[in-house]
């Protein structure tokens, strides 16, 4: 009984993280969007650290430390700063109408289920084969949202989303040493600043942070 | 004398829930008032307010007809019915098996096609704006609630309500994650069929921005009462239903004794609290949305429930 | 002399009232003739098709017209009684309805030696065992009803909607000839008998099965090939086009049924998700198409569209659990989808019947010019408005039974094994729910445009009660609609002799369940009592008007209506179809029809008025039939230079040909 409930926290849990990526697809304002991106970096550090008790590696609660302090605090706080200079705090961000956005989403989580009971139908239980189903369709889902932004931001936070679908499936599956966990962490903290600096300077250059404005100045149209 | 049991439990909650309604619309009220340091009225003040509509004379419009003049009646009737098959504190109703939760929707949109009809009767432009975003807004809403629908009958096994609150109650449902889904997807649409914050202000006075207080604009007197009366009763029960399928615990099962019975009373008034204070907190925190954000609003519950099912037809067995 | 003798002897009967109907065209007693006739023998068409369903037993009859050696077949089984009954009540009812409508019909020569024409055709079709007298019958069931839809050939649009009327029904004709050429197979067994005791191999019938969609669904209305259906079913007068939607689109159905469950063997499972991914797209395409319309039968016809869809998923639910061998759930979406079939039947005629009332009463068939309707006109606003909540689903009556059964249907569908059906099956679900949803919308539009608010016409405003005929037919039928929804049980049984035929499984008996109730599958897991809500409804409203007269005041006065400060008497200011259609036009519109808003409005000042232009572009029409019709158009052009060739051109091309064949003759051997 203990077995059952623990695999379902952990499968409401990756659920529960699905279901706030959907949540991010809806969102169109900036603020709203970072918001939510905080609710899905605490909702991955609780899954993580359920995985800690239940696996019985203690490495993984500083994974899931890691990523309530990087991602769930300081990284929005970072970005709201960001949105505030720039002066975006209020600009609608949606590329595409949010009714098609949403249908795509659900086709993705679709078409990771299919995919991954599919591919993985020989071995494993059918819940863990299924937290790899959702685990995929977080990556899918930001990958929908780095299409469908407008924004630059939108851009960071869509690739932020896919890393924390990457990190869901690696813990789910029992496979995420702590040196590859730290490594990926300061890469991800050295890109969003490299990217932050690039943020500025572009807003320099160009008075916009708008990807379809950004498009006419690039080198090979003559 | 089972047979007297089960008439007086089903007798009971049909007027409870008659009793009921306009507190929880009285105390939704206050909450909010508290909320924004008002005094708000007293608890009690839509019976007062009940009374007086009923005491006035009806003012009706020179172009209705008898549709206007008919249609409160049945709204009422139709939304009573429907609040008198939603288990509150007992699961085995007499009559629950006459009509299913699929049965018990499709009633409320019976009683909503005949306010959007007395909406269009008195051929004023009021009328047609409430008419016509109520009818966009249920053409999204009533799908999600139908996924929401298929999500709870085929986790449970049956489209009754009664069984599916057993279900609930009993050991083996386990957390699930179209569940979590279906709350959501649940409360969005009870939100916009409620005519709440943020879909429609129940409190406003401005034409442009009303949906559901457009349509019964030429209302008054004792029409007004019994409209008003039904919305009420349609509030409390989405009330009743979200607590009977999420939070079924102190619901008395069948044939149980009538101290379990009282239980369940208590406990049902402690969940309509709970809920009226949580809606009046939700209601105060948010703006209401521009009208036609509600779609999207509503096409995000849509989608939700549409995964929630997906994932029953896809994922683990169990399923009877 | 058995039920299939009196149905053969009254579709005869019905063949020799055209010529009695050409003799006695002009004369107004030929009305009288034509229609009590067709009345008359429809009724007893009725009678001996519902004794042939309640003995569910099959006859033959052989009789010697048509080709020597196959003779004309006949076979009354328990699918054709049931579409039997189907054809015979709505052409009772129809005929019964035109005594009265057909009184204002211009020119009467030209639609009374068709009608019966057209109903002897239907009854055939249903009743027709071999292809030749099939095709037959349905040639002459559209060639009828192109005639009647020509009737008011000097109205606009009326030429064109029966040029491309019968251009379908010749495609239509054509798919179906193939298919039953194939599943004759090259013996040339044309009898069902033997196709029936020839199953085809999976190629063929998989052929068999997309001919049959082109066909049958062509006649029934299914998206893409429905395009045919909202020019000609308004084009028709109202009694014609009753017949046409609410029993021509059902023998369509019953040709598919017949084919696809009967002549072409075990179903694979993947015919399934074909016929349902089409008939949801149909539903929902069909009812968003219906919600842009201000013509009131050009809606209805749309809705038309909507309810074959509805209709398809069932038979599509149908299909996918006799491929998984689930009898019991095959029977219920085979139920489901005939008590839809008879459903529609019902209240699509009793909404024709209206509109035609409306336009006999008005002259105007565009909601926009109509309002107020309800005080001109209270009983056909009353049968009108009981054919709106039936349409729209509404419990306690018919046609919330039959959506009811399908979602039933649907909920047992996790049981069936393949990844396709496991996707589609919640899909369409979702869209069978989003089209029931929008209908309630097009008809609380419909109903409250046409009869409600004031009216916007002098027109309008002087309609009157139209006559006791017309009256009678459409309380017959809002008499049915309440009787099938709070008696659905017997309809279920009579229907389970075809479910046992066609699939194999039986729905439990329901005239024994307690209180009337039905349940479908069992008792644990779902039942519904239409005599109940309904009684508890009707108690719940009588004991509120009981409450208020007690305690409540009995005062009531009239005054005008809120103006919000500026009394506006111009009834123009009310909402018409296209406005209340808007907010749906904007959210679902956008993407579907690419429907755009403009608006210009003068300066402040200025007292010209404003402009409001709706566009709403038909992306099958404009995707598919345009760049057909241009195509053809085009290779029609170029094939035209073989009218202008020199001599010695077209001795070439004789030459080639002849060369030709003699090639494929050597490359054969």
């Amino acid at each position: 009984m203990i077995d059952g409930l623990s695999f379902d926290i952990a499968h409401l849990l990756a659920g529960a993280l699905v279901l706030i990526s959907l949540l991010m697809l809806y969102q169109d304002r900036l603020t709203a969007l970072i918001n939510v991106f905080a609710a899905q970096a605490v909702t991955l550090a609780l899954s993580v650290a359920w995985q800690a008790c239940v696996q019985g590696a203690p490495h993984l609660y500083i994974t899931a430390a890691i990523t309530l302090a990087l991602k769930a605090i300081v990284i929005p706080l970072a970005l709201h700063r960001i949105i505030k200079i720039l002066g975006i705090h209020r600009e609608l961000d949606q590329a595409v109408g949010v009714g098609p956005t949403m249908l795509a989403g659900v086709a993705l989580v679709a078409l990771a289920l299919v995919v991954m009971l599919g591919v993985t139908s020989s071995g494993g239980d059918r819940i863990a084969r299924e937290d790899l189903a959702f685990a995929l369709s977080v990556v899918l889902l930001g990958l929908l949202m780095m299409v469908t932004r407008r924004n630059a931001v939108g851009l960071v936070v869509g690739f932020m989303s896919l890393e924390n679908g990457l990190v869901l499936a690696a813990t789910g599956a029992r496979g995420m040493p702590l040196v590859v966990e730290i490594s990926v962490a300061f890469s991800v903290l050295i890109a969003f600043i490299v990217i932050g600096v690039f943020l500025f300077r572009i807003r320099e250059r160009f008075e916009t942070v708008d990807v379809a404005a950004l498009d006419q100045f690039r080198g090979d149209r003559g | 004398m089972e047979l007297s049991g089960a008439l007086a439990i089903q007798g009971g909650q049909m007027a409870l829930v008659l009793a009921l309604a306009p507190l929880l619309t009285g105390f939704i009220r206050k909450a909010k008032a508290r909320l924004v340091r008002r005094h708000g009225p007293a608890v009690i003040q839509p019976y007062r307010d009940l009374w007086r509509l009923m005491r006035k004379e009806v003012v009706l419009a020179e172009s209705s007809s008898w549709l206007f003049r008919g249609a409160p009646y049945l709204i009422f009737a139709a939304t009573w019915v429907a609040a008198a098959l939603v288990p509150t504190f007992a699961t085995g109703l007499m009559f629950s098996w006459s009509a299913d939760l699929i049965a018990i929707i499709a009633l409320l949109g019976a009683a909503r096609f005949f306010l959007a009809l007395a909406g269009m009767d008195v051929g004023t432009s009021f009328g047609g704006i409430g008419s016509s975003r109520e009818v966009m807004i249920a053409s999204i809403a009533e799908p999600a609630m139908l996924m929401v629908i298929f999500s709870l009958a085929l986790m449970a096994g049956s489209t009754q309500l009664s069984t599916i609150a057993g279900y609930m109650l009993s050991s083996n449902v386990g957390l699930r994650v179209t569940l979590a889904l279906a709350l959501v997807a649940l409360i969005m649409v009870a939100i916009a069929e409620n005519a709440r914050i943020p879909v429609d202000n129940p409190a406003t006075h401005l034409e442009l921005t009303m949906v559901h207080e457009a349509m019964v604009l030429e209302y008054s007197g004792r029409h007004l009462a019994v409209i008003e009366l039904a919305s009420s009763l349609k509030l409390l029960l989405y009330a009743s239903l979200i607590g009977c399928v999420f939070v079924p615990w102190g619901l008395a099962p069948a044939g149980a004794s009538w101290q379990a019975h009282l239980v369940g009373i208590a406990a049902y008034v402690g969940k309509l609290a709970l809920a009226g204070a949580l809606l009046a907190v939700f209601e105060t925190a948010i703006a209401k949305m521009r009208v036609f954000r509600a779609p999207a609003f509503l096409s995000a519950a849509f989608m939700m429930g549409i995964l929630g099912v997906l994932l029953l037809f896809v994922s683990r067995g169990g399923l009877q | 002399m058995n039920a299939l003798d009196v149905l053969l002897i009254a579709a005869a009967a019905l063949l020799a009232l055209v010529p009695l109907a050409l003799a006695m065209g002009q004369s107004p007693a030929g009305r009288w003739v034509i229609y009590g006739g067709s009345l008359a023998i429809c009724g007893g068409a009725l009678a001996s098709a519902l004794w042939a369903l309640r003995r569910a037993a099959s006859w033959d009859a052989v009789l010697p017209l048509g080709l020597p050696w196959i003779g004309a077949r006949f076979h009354l089984d328990p699918l054709a009684s049931a579409f039997a009954v189907v054809v015979s009540l709505g052409g009772a009812l129809s005929s019964f309805y035109a005594l009265g409508y057909g009184r204002h019909e211009e020119e009467p020569a030209r639609v009374l030696p068709f009608y019966p024409a057209f109903l002897a055709a239907m009854s055939l079709v249903v009743l027709a065992a071999d292809a030749f007298s099939f095709l037959v019958a349905w040639e002459l069931m559209s060639l009828s009803s192109w005639g009647l839809v020509m009737a008011r050939h000097r109205e606009a649009g009326n030429a064109r909607a029966s040029f491309v009327y019968l251009v379908m029904a010749s495609f239509g004709a054509f798919s179906l000839l193939l298919c039953f050429g194939l599943l004759a197979g090259p013996g040339g067994a044309y009898a069902f008998a033997q196709i029936r005791a020839h199953p085809p191999g999976p190629a063929t019938a998989a052929l068999a099965l997309a001919l049959a969609i082109l066909g049958a669904g062509s006649k029934a209305g299914l998206v893409p090939l429905h395009v045919w259906l909202p020019l000609a079913h308004p084009a028709a007068p109202s009694h014609v086009s009753a017949l046409m939607s609410g029993v021509m689109t059902k023998v369509a159905v019953y040709a598919f049924a017949r084919i696809v469950f009967d002549l072409a063997g075990p179903p694979a499972w993947w015919w399934a998700v074909a016929v349902l991914v089409l008939g949801a797209i149909t539903a929902v395409m069909g009812v968003l198409q219906a919600l842009m319309q201000h013509d009131l039968k050009r809606l209805l016809a749309y809705h038309t569209v909507e309810n074959i869809g509805i209709v398809f998923i069932g038979l599509g639910l149908a299909l996918a659990f006799r491929a998984a061998a689930m009898p019991l759930a095959a029977a219920l979406a085979l139920t489901a989808a005939l008590f839809h079939v008879f459903n529609h039947s019902l209240f699509k005629s009793l909404l024709f019947f209206g509109s035609g009332a409306v336009l006999t009463a008005t002259g105007e068939r565009d909601m926009d010019h109509l309002g107020g309707l309800i005080r001109g006109m209270p009983k056909t606003a009353l049968a009108f408005l009981v054919g709106c909540i039936a349409i729209s689903a509404l419990p306690p009556l018919n046609g919330f039974v039959s959506e009811w059964l399908t979602f039933q249907a649907i909920l047992l569908s996790p049981q069936l094994g393949w990844w396709a059906l496991k996707l589609a099956v919640p899909v369409v679900g979702a869209m069978l729910a989003l089209s029931a949803a929008l209908a309630a919308a097009c008809f609380v539009k419909a109903y409250g445009v046409t009869f409600l608010g004031r009216p916007r016409t002098p027109a309008a405003e002087a309609a009157r009660e139209v006559d006791g005929f017309s009256l009678a037919a459409m309380f017959a039928l809002a008499g049915l609609c309440v009787c099938a929804g709070v008696l659905p049980g017997f309809v279920i049984d009579a229907l389970s002799p075809v479910a046992h035929g066609l699939v194999g499984g039986r729905m439990p008996e329901q005239a024994s369940q307690a209180w009337l109730t039905i349940v479908p599958i069992g008792e644990a897991r779902s039942s519904y009592n239409g005599l109940l809500v309904l009684a508890f409804i009707a108690a719940s409203a009588g004991l509120c008007a009981l409450a208020i007269h007690a305690f409540a005041s009995r005062q009531a006065r009239r005054a005008p209506a809120w103006d919000c400060g500026t009394p506006s008497a111009s009834p123009m200011t009310q909402y018409t179809a296209t406005s209340f259609a808007q907010p749906i036009r904007r959210v679902f519109g956008a993407y579907v029809f690419a429907a755009r808003e403009q608006v210009e409005m003068p300066p402040p000042g200025d007292l010209s008025p404003a402009r409001f232009e709706a566009t709403v572009h038909d992306p099958i029409w404009e995707g598919l039939y345009a760049p057909l019709a241009a195509a053809v158009a085009l290779a029609a052009q170029r094939l035209n230079r073989l009218q202008f060739l020199t001599i010695r051109a077209y001795l070439g091309l004789v030459f080639l040909a002849l060369v030709g064949l003699l090639l494929v003759l050597a490359l054969w051997n």
